[in-house]
């Protein structure tokens, strides 16, 4: 009896909950797979699918946020061999893992955490909170490549952000697989949308797109590029992440600064009389 | 029938110096490649005073003196000691306040009434509010150690100048960094003052330093190398381009920037106090205020009824002397600004919109710009899209709470908004969908030392007030 | 008026005939931002009123106060006392102006009026079981009568603000219209005992209705309770007969009443006026204080106004 003859995926691009090629119809080969090479156009169908996102998962309780980041968790577990024979380590898998449920549960703390009362000199009451800055454009980190990338999304996103995010094209697989997860989570389509391919064609895009409302340069390693995006994000004055130093510690605990630099402060004000 | 008698708050508390220098390392000094400018009052056109103008060196020795003191002296000084030095600051702030604000007026032009009763006590009671965190730094929310920058570059402008003033350097100080500040070109008075009150207060040198000058004193100041953070409020488009100045760099960067509120009046809002509020939205400080309510969204069913109330409020409105305490409405702050405000009313009267303004007479000397509103407005004029930063209000209508959120947050700006209706669940839901940093519900232009102020989308980023406002001085 | 403001008024006459329209009506009115209000209030009050504007004020506040004695311990002698005053407020300086009225008990009022007869000086008597109003409507119609024969021709009556607390609006509605007729030609001001109101969307409610009954004034307060007259009070009093004069054509009065003693409160009262419903209520057939000790200091402002001089208490009579 002859060996039974494998079934191989196609990697995909990651886009308003659906697996599109690229409109380009070009791929480019890693780990002896086809991976979609995205253009700017992809880039621009990200963006709409992100933003057309928004108001769906900013809108949503934050309850209802943990709980989909949670299941993100469970997902992830249910699949760690799938990561395993791409060549991510095991230990890494259960790190991502741990990432998701760490974020998970901050979905509802941190508007008391970051937000409050305010104090002022009258007759007010005062209230700041934190809301989703809107789209956010993120450049991943080539490694570690899944925690480095669910390191990225998941603070960006646990408090109402969408998320377009360029895959390192040096380890898109993971990045592909992951959006498998993702999009068996609940999470509503549009919510993370994932671009493999070349940095140069889809993050100047993103940089430059007036719709978008900050950029996490966290992956660019090439100081030059890394200011040049910078230029074109002041554009809409985009609140701009800088690159992550290369001796970056990812099993470190990340802190809030990533979630609250995606993040914007309302504070309301209102009258206190009869 | 009752006319009110001139009441003009008096001159004398003031002593003017023909010319000021720079303020660098703790004292004053001539510049060295820079040269000087005359900063006038714009309710006579008269010579108030004589400036300095730094040049890139200036600007050089400032930033150095800044380094040396931060290093030397401010950074290695326990919290509890730097607090001292800021309420010391609070203090004579408040002695000194009746002084500040008639030279805020001459300098400025706003009314006295402003500057003695928004303007001062909200700058000491800044100070008074940061210098309380100076030693309570680990119990901000930004983990058990958090640590100063360095030295910020901060920039700021003509509308409040010493109210701003107060909003950078109490924050910079209270967080353990050292500061050098460019004032307004048209308005750099209260700052030397302000110089000489650090000096009163005994504040170690190169702890402020103050550099005057115009926009390429300001570049150069943005630009050094050797600055850690720059703060700016101002332009959107002077935003802009110091975000891309500061591209690749480590340098930390908050902008505050322009707005385009919008005030939204239901039907069932309190009318008399929404009237108040629309007033005080757009008329308060001669409408150079970055979060003013400039454009009114009052639903159509009440829209004649409102109007009219605006009207006759309007015609209430005095406008003349800054000094006059009776004075509503002051003097525009420069001739270029009057310039602006008359070309982007003109456009409004040129794309089809009504103009109106109440009967009032303007001095012949100075500048001056009758209140106005302009009614039959839409999304698409150019008075509905660009902060005209004058006492010009934008009059448009809607029908439905979600069209009024729809209208509002249609505009690349998102500083602040406002809402008037009785109706509290309406409130939080019209808050929940404003983009917007800053709500007043029933209520606007209010602010407090406590409370974060800053925008949202092109507003700009970053909070000044409040513990968010520690952020900004902070390594986190 | 126009015809707007006529078939406006004719509508609004038609609510006093249901409970359910009068409540309506009055809840339909705007609300009332406390904060807001009392903000405005508080700015007004900031106004800067010096030299020929404050002599001007002076005068015009004179003019306006409803001199006011209101005491179990009051005696014909007394009130005659208080009338002479009110005639001449400053015996030594004949170019100050009369005050607007006296304001006395119904007993009083027949000794007050001996004295005010023919002088231009009107002669107010609280009525209606004055000041709680805790009476049979048939005695609060009995006092006001009694009032007007004996010379008052302005009354100041008090609402049931017992009714108006429980929403029983009608009954409150009725009883002004009631004192109304009884007045006969006599003004009537009606007292809406602001500080038991609570809210300043009461004190709006509680205005509309005194104006829809057919009031000539409304009056803050009897001062009797702890709150009496406020400026932010008086705000939404005038923001009230300033849209009612809108809505019908018809101009009504304000008196506040209670608290206001010195000049400088006085002058915050008139900027108020001034800047809320204009010139047509700077008059004392519009504008009254109900007041007694602010008299005499308005006169030792006016004397240190046209002398140069600080005078003191001992230069002005008491009663």
């Amino acid at each position: 009896m002859s060996e039974r003859v494998a079934v191989r995926k196609t990697y995909k691009l990651f886009i308003g909950g659906k697996f599109p090629r690229s409109e380009s119809g070009r791929s480019y080969i890693v780990q002896d797979s086809n991976v979609a090479l995205s253009s700017r156009k992809d880039a621009r169908d990200a963006v709409v699918a992100a933003r057309a996102a928004v108001k769906g998962w900013a809108g949503a309780t934050a309850y209802n946020r943990g709980q989909i980041l949670y299941r993100v968790a469970e997902m992830l577990e249910g699949r760690r061999e799938q990561f395993v024979a791409l060549g991510v380590p095991g230990d890494e898998v259960d790190a991502a893992t741990d990432r998701w449920v760490w974020y998970a549960g901050w979905s509802d703390k941190l508007p008391q955490v970051y937000g409050g009362a305010n104090p002022v000199a009258g007759p007010y009451f005062n209230l700041s909170a934190p809301e989703p800055t809107g789209v956010v454009a993120v450049v991943a980190p080539e490694t570690p490549a899944l925690l480095g990338l669910v390191s990225v999304i998941a603070p960006a996103i646990v408090t109402g952000n969408t998320v377009v995010v360029a895959a390192s094209p040096a380890q898109p697989l993971a990045a592909v697989t992951l959006a498998e997860v993702l999009a068996t989570s609940d999470l509503p389509g549009g919510v993370v949308n994932i671009l493999t391919g070349r940095l140069s064609e889809t993050v100047p895009t993103l940089a430059s797109h007036m719709d978008v409302n900050a950029i996490d340069l966290t992956g660019v390693t090439d100081a030059e590029l890394a200011a040049d995006l910078e230029v074109k994000a002041a554009e809409n004055l985009k609140r701009v992440l800088r690159p992550a130093p290369t001796d970056h510690d990812w099993s470190a605990d990340p802190g809030i600064t990533r979630m609250t630099s995606l993040l914007e402060t309302k504070t309301v004000w209102h009258p206190k009389g009869v | 029938m009752f006319e009110y008698a001139p009441a003009p708050e008096s001159r004398s508390v003031v002593d003017i110096k023909p010319s000021y220098g720079l303020f660098v390392n703790g004292e004053f000094v001539d510049p060295t490649d820079g040269g000087t400018f005359k900063s006038i009052n714009p309710a006579s056109e008269e010579v108030l005073a004589e400036v300095a103008e730094a040049g890139p060196q200036d600007v050089d020795r400032a930033v150095r003196a800044a380094r040396e003191a931060y290093e030397k002296v401010w950074g290695p000084m326990p919290g509890r000691d730097r607090a001292k030095y800021l309420y010391r600051i609070a203090r004579i702030i408040q002695e000194r306040s009746r002084e500040l604000a008639v030279l805020e007026s001459l300098d400025n032009g706003k009314p006295i009434k402003e500057s003695r009763d928004v303007d001062l006590p909200l700058v000491a009671a800044h100070f008074f509010y940061y210098a309380g965190w100076a030693d309570k730094l680990p119990y901000a929310g930004f983990g058990p150690n958090p640590q100063p920058l360095g030295v910020a570059a901060q920039v700021i402008p003509w509308n409040f100048p010493l109210l701003m003033l107060a909003w950078k350097i109490a924050p910079a100080l209270a967080a353990g960094n050292t500061v050098v500040l460019k004032p307004a070109e048209t308005t750099p008075l209260t700052a030397l003052v302000f110089a000489e009150i650090c000096q009163q207060a005994d504040l170690p040198a190169g702890v402020v330093n103050i550099v005057t000058g115009a926009g390429d004193t300001g570049r150069a100041l943005v630009e050094h190398g050797g600055v850690d953070k720059v703060a700016f409020t101002g332009s959107t488009e002077v935003g802009r381009a110091i975000a891309r100045a500061v591209a690749g760099t480590r340098k930390k960067l908050t902008l505050e920037l322009g707005g385009k509120a919008a005030n939204i009046v239901f039907d069932d809002a309190p009318i008399d106090q929404a009237v108040e509020g629309i007033v005080n939205g757009i008329f308060f400080n001669q409408g150079h205020v970055c979060c003013a309510g400039s454009r009114l969204l009052i639903q159509e069913s009440v829209a004649d009824r409102v109007l009219e109330s605006l009207k006759r409020r309007m015609a209430q409105l005095r406008v003349g002397d800054p000094l006059d305490k009776n004075t509503d409405i002051g003097a525009i702050n420069s001739a270029a600004q009057l310039e602006r405000i008359r070309e982007l009313s003109d456009a409004g009267s040129a794309e089809g919109a009504e103009r109106w303004s109440p009967a009032c007479e303007l001095p012949e000397r100075g500048f001056w710009f009758a209140p106005t509103i302009f009614t039959g407005v839409t999304q698409a004029h150019r008075i509905a899209r660009e902060e005209i930063f004058g006492p010009v209000l934008s009059v448009l209508t809607f029908r439905t709470p979600a069209e009024a959120v729809e209208k509002a947050n249609n505009t690349p700006y998102g500083l602040s908004a406002g809402i008037w209706t009785d109706k509290g669940s309406r409130i939080l839901w019209m808050a929940d969908r404003l983009r917007a940093g800053v709500v007043w519900a029933n209520t606007f232009n209010k602010f407090d030392p406590t409370s974060p102020f800053g925008g949202y989308k092109e507003s700009g980023y970053g909070r000044e007030g409040g513990r968010h406002g520690l952020e900004g001085y902070l390594n986190v | 008026m126009t015809a707007t403001a006529t078939s406006a008024r004719s509508e609004l006459s038609e609510l006093g005939r249901s409970e359910t329209a009068l409540r309506t009506f009055l809840h339909g009115l705007p609300g009332v931002d406390q904060v807001g209000a009392e903000q405005r209030a508080a700015q007004l009050g900031t106004r800067s009123i010096k030299t020929t504007a404050k002599a001007q004020a002076i005068d015009l506040a004179i003019r306006m106060v409803d001199l006011t004695t209101l005491e179990g311990a009051d005696t014909p002698g007394k009130v005659r006392a208080l009338a002479a005053k009110a005639l001449r407020p400053d015996p030594a300086d004949p170019s100050c102006p009369h005050v607007g009225a006296v304001c006395v008990y119904p007993a009083m009022v027949p000794y007050v009026a001996e004295v005010l007869r023919g002088s231009g000086v009107h002669l107010a008597s609280v009525a209606t079981a004055f000041p709680s109003g805790q009476a049979p409507l048939e005695i609060k119609l009995a006092d006001v009568r009694a009032a007007v024969a004996a010379g008052a021709d302005e009354i100041d009556m008090v609402i049931n603000r017992g009714a108006f607390l429980a929403g029983r609006y009608k009954e409150v509605y009725d009883e002004i219209v009631a004192t109304k007729s009884a007045c006969g030609d006599a003004h009537l001001k009606v007292i809406l005992e602001t500080g038991e109101l609570a809210t300043y969307d009461n004190v709006r409610r509680a205005s509309w209705l005194a104006m829809l009954a057919g009031g000539d004034f409304i009056k803050t307060s009897t001062g009797k309770v702890p709150v009496a007259a406020t400026l932010p009070v008086t705000l939404v009093m005038l923001e009230a007969v300033r849209d009612f004069r809108a809505a019908t054509g018809r101009q009504v009065g304000v008196k506040p009443a209670g608290g206001i003693k010195t000049t400088k409160d006085a002058i915050k009262y008139l900027v108020m006026v001034n800047e809320t419903v204009g010139a047509d209520w700077l008059d004392p057939d519009w504008f009254r204080f109900g007041a007694s000790s602010l008299l005499n200091d308005l006169l030792m402002q006016r004397t240190k106004l046209t002398t140069g001089v600080y005078s003191g208490p001992d230069y002005f009579t008491l009663d």
